[in-house]
């Protein structure tokens, strides 16, 4: 009795062997799924929270941002510091200076909840590193749209499209504007299509020049 | 070919042939592991070093030639520095009298079998000297297991052995591989009307080779996760590069042994395409086929504990090897008393 025990265990531990070997001899048929990470990098998921970004819109190639200073408001750690100002022929203030410290931010997103534009959004950049604590303590937004404009007129050689009006909307208050020595008097703002940047993006021709 | 017949030049080609032999497999087979491990665990493996990681055997050597060879104090000086000599020699000698083609061998010894044997018994003891000589608990308790588990495995192996030697009638390796010419049903292991437990008996010396060379599932010689790194715990640089690389030599020593005493050596199995630089092509298919599957083995199962490990042997293998044993002396022995008495 003990020796058939004996055999039927033998077999049956060396067919569970042979099961093994076919189940990694299936696994090794299978492609390999390593992201060779300096040469390949993974798509972030849309929902990842980086840290807070100017979106540059892609008809105009400048921010929507419109120094309202929501944001700022909004910043439970008090990280983020907006200026503004009200560019010639346009009827809205533009952002000027965006800075995040993002030695202090927690990523909460309560900025990108409030903003009424639509003008930040988290960024995909999740290996942020420096050897310089002021590029974190005033991450500066702008300079980072600057680059990406750039690459945007590449992309989109014609001039961009005037600000035109559509519809008078309600007058929004305006906020205290910073007096720069080309910036007209301020009127009611109405929505333009977008906000111009304060960057050194190349002049459009048919922008008005006083 | 008149200069080959020049005795020590051909001996002196053949010396460096093999030591080129294992030093390159013990190099590459390192990086086929590797590669292997991460197929099977469906990653790419070392790919940096060179075209996918081809240069990476010589980064390696580079990096542990430039460590230095470390004694540590209180160590048996002489047994430290001897035991990776003494492990790497045996399988070198053994390639000696392994027959690569019909006439490619260094030295067809008509007692070649035993001469492999005996030299790959050689492996424990150096294996035991340099964990006894490390003076490191780890390494004395991997020297103990190293020892009861290579005594555990001889005897099934030597078991099937002389199953395989009352067949073939001859301890010449290249007369053993001559008398499995033809088609691959005349390989030893397919020849089941001389002993229907044949395919069995290869299994036995396969798990017995695995043993004998401490590779996992049995590798209790180098149990990282319990005894750091075994019997060569202590050692550093080169000196544990040498047992690094012997292992894969003795692998190669086996898995060319397997080749011979069961799959019909450098002979065809399609019958034809048997002679001249075929013989060499076909042997280390075969042989490289079977390193594969120790391979495959390794990533395949985990390591057994220690006791289960003795009772495979002492309760399962050697009363299977016996049985095979008396079976095949049966069937040899029992149609000549049928001839005697009828």
């Amino acid at each position: 009795m003990s020796l058939t025990t004996a055999f039927r265990e033998t077999y049956r531990g060396f067919k569970s062997l042979l099961i093994g070997m076919r189940i990694t001899a299936r696994e090794a048929a299978k492609p390999s799924i390593t992201m060779q990470y300096p040469h390949e990098t993974l798509k972030m998921p849309d929902r990842f929270r980086g840290h807070v970004k100017l979106i540059l819109d892609p008809t105009t190639g400048k921010s929507r941002c419109t120094a309202c200073n929501l944001c700022v408001r909004a910043c439970p750690s008090d990280c983020i510091d907006v200026e503004g100002m009200k560019r010639e022929g346009e009827k809205k203030k533009s952002v000027t200076e965006y800075h995040v410290d993002f030695t202090t931010c927690s990523l909460c997103g309560s900025c990108v909840e409030a903003c009424p534009s639509d003008a930040i959004e988290y960024s995909k950049a999740y290996n942020v590193v420096s050897q310089n604590r002021e590029d974190f303590t005033h991450m500066d937004l702008v300079k980072d749209l600057d680059k990406e404009a750039k690459v945007w007129a590449q992309d989109h050689p014609a001039p961009a499209t005037p600000p035109v009006a559509v519809a008078p909307p309600p007058p929004t208050p305006p906020s205290v504007a910073k007096p720069t020595p080309t910036s007209a008097p301020a009127t009611a703002p109405t929505p333009a299509p977008s906000a111009s940047t304060a960057v050194a993006r190349p002049q459009s021709p048919d922008q008005p020049t006083p | 070919m008149t200069f080959l017949a020049l005795e020590p030049i051909r001996i002196l080609l053949y010396l460096v042939g093999i030591c080129a032999f294992v030093g390159a497999n013990a190099a590459y087979l390192v990086l086929a592991e590797r590669k292997g491990a991460g197929r099977i665990q469906r990653r790419p493996g070392p790919n940096e070093a060179g075209w996918g990681g081809v240069l990476q055997p010589l980064a390696d050597g580079i990096k542990l030639l430039a460590k230095q060879v470390m004694v540590p104090p209180g160590t048996d000086g002489l047994l430290f520095r001897a035991a990776p000599l003494m492990v790497m020699a045996p399988p070198l000698m053994c390639l000696a009298t392994v027959p690569f083609g019909d006439t490619l061998v260094a030295r067809n010894l008509n007692v070649g079998l035993l001469l492999v044997f005996s030299f790959g018994s050689i492996n424990v003891m150096a294996l035991m000297l340099g964990g006894w000589a490390s003076r490191n608990k780890f390494a004395i308790i991997s020297s103990a297991r190293v020892v009861s588990q290579n005594v555990a495995y001889e005897i099934p192996m030597l078991l099937v052995v002389i199953t395989l030697l009352m067949v073939t009638g001859t301890m010449d390796l290249n007369e053993i591989i001559k008398q499995q010419a033809g088609w691959f049903w005349h390989w030893n292991i397919c020849k089941v009307w001389v002993n229907p437990l044949m395919p069995v008996t290869f299994l036995i010396f396969f798990t017995c080779m695995l043993a004998e060379t401490n590779r996992a599932p049995f590798d209790m010689a180098e149990a990282e996760s319990e005894l750091v790194a075994g019997a060569f715990t202590e050692y550093g640089g080169m000196g544990f590069g040498v047992f690094f690389m012997a292992e894969y030599a003795n692998i190669v020593v086996g898995c060319c042994l397997a080749t011979i005493l069961f799959f019909g050596g450098w002979q065809s199995p399609i019958g034809v395409l048997s002679g001249g630089l075929w013989g060499p092509v076909w042997f280390l298919l075969k042989m490289y086929g079977l390193i594969f599957t120790v391979i495959w083995i390794r990533w395949t199962f985990p390591r057994t504990q220690f006791y289960s490990l003795l009772n495979l042997s002492w309760k399962i293998l050697i009363p299977i090897s016996l049985f095979t044993l008396l079976l095949t002396g049966a069937m040899m022995k029992l149609p000549l008393l049928w001839n005697k008495f009828f």
